[in-house]
């Protein structure tokens, strides 16, 4: 137990210096605002990749509609900024309980199915959502909701996603979460064991639809304008995509792929008749070259170096 | 015009666009009855049946029929190398290492076509003259009855494949269990290689089809109809042939439905509400068996 | 457990191209001073990709001109192009990268609405100019009443468009009723939908119904056939070129005869091809320039000779917004952003390939006539032309 939270306490140690380095490297502008802006981008996907590998790679609920929530989040923070005129930090919770809810009313019918069944449900659902906002003049329908205040910033979203990890990492590693694993690897094994297998499935799909939520509305608050063109179900296939990139079950994968998906994103930019089809042909051969993802089921802590300084860190 | 006639013009609407969803659920339920894979990519392989039959037609000068037996077997050979390239060395990998296989030939796929077909949009020549019946108050139109005629017969040539050839009885024997088939003798990777083949080929026939019935095709007109013949295979029970075909028609005509008497928009959401509706009650799909998980 | 000895070179070497292209990023060139440098913010890849690419092509040729004529003050212009995946928030990302790491002085683009008000705060921020080439939406350059000093159209606006199909319906056809069928997926569209239905029914006629569709779709005979069933005057179809062609001809399949109506999103040889010469008889069009025009025939020679295909409208807008800019650049005589937005705003009786223009201070829209077309057997016919009412 001390070593987890000294390990705890070391990351974030560990984080936080990452967070000032790069802090100043944006206020002295040595980064420019595009890699600022791509920064917050990663962020972004790193919330929405960890939320997702809660309920595809923790719990093994194949979820294909993870944008949908993304927008409900992104909608109901940018109404209570632009309608309302809360705060940030309001819209922010209201986003998460919103989208978190909605993951609850959605998931407690729809997790009764298994395997691709629930995957087309849930696209279905995330379809239905985003339908549903472009039939909405409230919110500008499809043309978009349009005057959003920035107010995402690289701090925000820092914070926010090492608060998200933190959460997230912490569920994984306490009894709910050993519960959700329990029914990845054999959901029948599981019930029989005097698992509440519903109750946990639902659990870890309401709190991955509400972190989606949040990682909506920092997404809305960073554009100027949101359309439902953002939250299809190409944009789930690209968190999809982050989390097997980086290993379903991993958070550091999580952390890696949304990474490096975003990152070979703005590296391709210039060649924008190849870039989809680099893109394509990376992720073929990494999944032939590691069908487990980059880190598997690992962990960064768990890793030689790392274990070499907290066991060091332990003995002392 | 009475509701009535309304009612019956919107089901000849729906009948017609179903069975194209139809041609394409095929292939997609053929496919995950054998290797459980949702095949992302089949969209794709239908629009580059489409792009093959346009440029048989337009550059080579073919006919209707040739141009589409052409687009059907280069595509069929397509799909076999797609599954030889990029899904057969992952065969024991995880399921969904697979799936984000199966996306990324899907982008490749489309992003290869755009490169090299630009992405405007391409106009088929008129191959088969538009005609328009009148059925009593009615109006069915040539290409209309042409698709429905064509689905009809490709159908009736798989079902004859599937049930009495002998390869068609090593498809089936397969997709009940993979692993017993190959004990008894079948060779798995050329009955998966010949299923792709087949999937391929129908999703080319809907390509070519849509192509001279719409008269327009370009690199991302996959997407959504390959999305939908997913719901339509998933409806009607995936993996079950009749299940895909009743599947995609019954798509087609809600679709038609809810567009005629209540609103285009709301068409994709209530199609797949009522997806999740049958899933709820039927998970398994409408055809679908109810198997007990054993422990 | 432990990292295999492949995948840990894999992670060097890519940590090291990461790092290596942030720093390379920060460097911040700063463009030798011998050239200008104009950013393009364009749809190259995704759903609105054909008409982003082809604005592009006519921007790329009023570029090309430009520099062979001698350049600006004897200085090349570089054209720094960047895909914004026919995303608003990439459209961000994309005038962002344009302005921070190539340090353009002003845009070009995007093609669509929503991606220039996505990008027009961006450029507000960094006070850079953008010229938006084919977003008819008034929102684009005004907003709250106020215009946004730093955004610009060179093309005419909707509510000209929908007002002007409307009156043409109503005074010219005697159209008494009209059904709407309207793209819900754009902006574009919708507004248009709405100025068209006040105007017309300011003129005395009905919108007896509306409909809907989604661009991508290919089938649309559902509604079709329930707009058949109303039997109006008019059909007016507000609407891109792709999604207009199949459903005029759907219509005439399933036997509308009725005058179908439409605007500059149906200026393309795509619609006759895909509808077919003789279903397009008996339709109308605004349009931005029609090929008999001053201006408009020597612009499509060179661009057909360019590019070995017609222009479209939207390559001829592109190409508009390439001569006003090049106009300005001209008169600002160097690149500082403010001097480039004021020569914008001060353009007067320029002669590009679609018009002659003159740039409203007040709204940042240019003043110019929207053009009537018909269809018939296929070919272009003139029918009118209307300048912009006070």
């Amino acid at each position: 137990m001390n070593l987890l939270r000294k390990n705890d306490l070391i990351m974030l140690g560990l984080s936080l210096v990452i967070f000032a380095i790069l802090q100043v490297l944006i206020t002295t502008k040595v980064l420019t605002s595009f890699w600022e802006l791509n920064l917050i981008i990663i962020g972004i996907n790193v919330i929405m990749a960890v939320s997702l590998n809660l309920i595809n790679g923790y719990t093994g609920q194949f979820s294909l509609g993870h944008a949908g929530f993304m927008a409900v989040g992104a909608y109901t923070g940018v109404v209570m900024t632009t309608f309302f005129h809360l705060p940030f930090i309001v819209a922010i919770i209201a986003g998460a309980v919103l989208a978190g809810l909605l993951g609850f009313l959605i998931g407690l019918p729809t997790l009764r199915l298994r395997g691709d069944y629930l995957a087309i449900a849930t696209l279905g659902l995330g379809e239905i959502i985003r339908i549903v906002i472009m039939n909405l003049d409230y919110v500008g329908g499809a043309a978009g909701f349009k005057g959003i205040t920035h107010h995402t910033n690289f701090a925000w979203v820092f914070l926010i996603m090492l608060f998200t990890l933190f959460v997230i990492k912490n569920f994984v590693n306490s009894s709910h979460g050993r519960a959700c694993i329990a029914i990845r690897e054999n959901e029948i094994a599981a019930e029989a064991m005097g698992i509440n297998t519903t109750k946990y499935k639902v659990m870890a799909f309401t709190i991955g639809a509400a972190f989606a939520g949040v990682a909506g509305c920092l997404f809305g608050h960073n554009f100027y304008i949101i359309s439902p063109g953002s939250f299809t179900f190409l944009a789930s296939f690209n968190y999809l995509i982050m989390v097997v990139m980086g290993g379903l079950g991993s958070i550091t994968g999580s952390i890696a792929g949304a990474f490096v998906v975003t990152f070979i994103s703005a590296v391709l930019a210039p060649w924008p008749e190849f870039r989809m089809i680099i893109y394509a042909l990376a992720l073929i051969l990494l999944m032939f070259y590691r069908p487990q993802g980059l880190f598997g089921y690992m962990e960064v802590t768990s890793m030689g170096i790392f274990r070499r300084i907290f066991k060091r860190g332990h003995e002392s | 015009m009475d509701f009535l006639h309304q009612f019956v013009q919107q089901l000849i609407n729906g009948v017609s666009l179903g069975s194209i969803y139809a041609l394409i659920a095929l292939g997609y339920t053929m496919i995950y009855g054998i290797i459980k894979l949702i095949n992302f990519a089949h969209g794709d392989i239908y629009m580059v049946g489409a792009y093959i039959g346009f440029f048989a037609i337009t550059r080579a000068g073919l006919s209707i029929v040739p141009a589409l037996l052409i687009s059907m077997v280069v595509t069929g050979i397509l799909g076999m190398i797609v599954e030889r390239l990029a899904y057969k060395p992952l065969r024991h990998a995880p399921r969904i290492s697979v799936l984000i296989t199966a996306i990324g030939v899907s982008f490749f796929l489309e992003y290869a076509s755009m490169y090299f077909v630009s992405p405007t949009p391409r106009t088929f020549p008129e191959v088969i003259p538009s005609v328009a019946f009148n059925v009593g108050p009615f109006i069915v139109n040539g290409q209309q009855m042409l698709i429905m005629g064509i689905t009809l017969v490709l159908m009736l040539i798989l079902t004859y494949i599937v049930q009495k050839t002998k390869l068609g009885k090593a498809m089936r024997a397969a997709s009940f269990d993979v692993e017993t088939a190959q004990l008894m003798g079948i060779n798995a990777d050329r009955v998966i290689s010949f299923t792709f083949c087949i999937g391929s080929a129908l999703a080319a026939a809907a390509g070519v089809l849509v192509g001279v019935y719409y008269n327009s095709i370009d690199p991302l007109m996959g997407i959504m109809p390959g999305l939908k013949a997913f719901v339509a295979a998933v409806l009607g029970g995936i993996g079950i042939l009749p299940g895909a075909v009743a599947g995609g028609i019954i798509l087609g005509v809600i679709e038609a439905l809810v567009s005629g008497f209540i609103s285009s928009t709301f068409r994709d959401a209530a199609a797949f509400a009522i997806l999740i509706l049958v899933l709820l009650f039927k998970p398994s799909g409408i055809f679908g068996k109810n198997t007990r998980e054993k422990v | 457990m432990f990292f295999s000895k492949k995948l840990r070179l894999a992670s060097a070497v890519l940590g090291v191209a990461m790092l290596s292209t942030v720093f390379a990023g920060c460097g911040g060139d700063s463009g030798s001073s011998d050239e200008f440098k104009v950013g393009a913010n364009i749809e190259m890849t995704g759903n609105q990709a054909n008409y982003g690419n082809a604005g592009l092509e006519g921007l790329r040729l009023a570029i090309k001109e430009a520099n062979e004529a001698g350049g600006i003050n004897g200085k090349q212009i570089k054209l720094v192009e960047a895909d914004n995946k026919s995303e608003s928030a990439e459209a961000v990302n994309a005038a962002t990268k344009l302005i921070s790491d190539d340090g353009v002085k002003v845009i070009v683009g995007p093609a669509v609405t929503a991606n220039v008000i996505a990008e027009s705060q961006v450029a507000t921020d960094n006070k850079v100019p953008v010229i938006a080439f084919a977003a008819t939406n008034p929102d684009v350059t005004v907003e709250n009443g106020a215009v946004k000093p730093y955004i610009f159209r060179s093309c005419f606006i909707d509510p000209q468009q929908g007002t002007v199909m409307a009156q043409f319906a109503s005074k010219e056809l005697k159209a008494k009723t009209a059904v709407m069928y309207i793209d819900s997926s754009s902006d574009y569209s919708k507004s248009l939908g709405k100025v068209f239905q006040e105007t017309f029914e300011a003129a005395g006629g009905k919108v007896v119904m509306q409909e809907s569709f989604l661009a991508k779709d290919q089938d649309f005979k559902a509604a079709l056939t329930k707009i058949k069933a109303a039997n109006a005057d008019v059909i007016f179809i507000p609407a891109y070129y792709e999604e207009v062609g199949k459903i005029v001809k759907q219509a005439r399949e399933i036997g509308i005869t009725a005058t179908m109506l439409g605007t500059d999103g149906w200026d393309d040889p795509k619609v006759a091809d895909i509808a077919g010469a003789s279903a397009l008889n008996n339709t109308y069009f605004s349009t931005h320039y029609f090929a008999e025009d001053p201006g408009a025939k020597s612009f499509i020679d060179s661009f057909t000779k360019e590019y070995g295909h017609a222009p479209n409208v939207f390559a001829a807008l592109g190409y508009d917004a390439g001569k006003l800019l090049v106009d300005a650049l001209k008169r600002a005589g160097s690149d500082d952003p403010e001097a480039i937005r004021k020569a914008i705003e001060e353009t007067k009786d320029l002669q590009v390939a679609t018009a002659k223009v003159t740039m409203d201070p007040a709204t940042h829209n240019p003043i110019k006539d929207a053009i009537i077309i018909e269809n018939v057997d296929g070919k272009y016919v003139f029918k009118s032309r209307i300048a912009p009412s006070k």
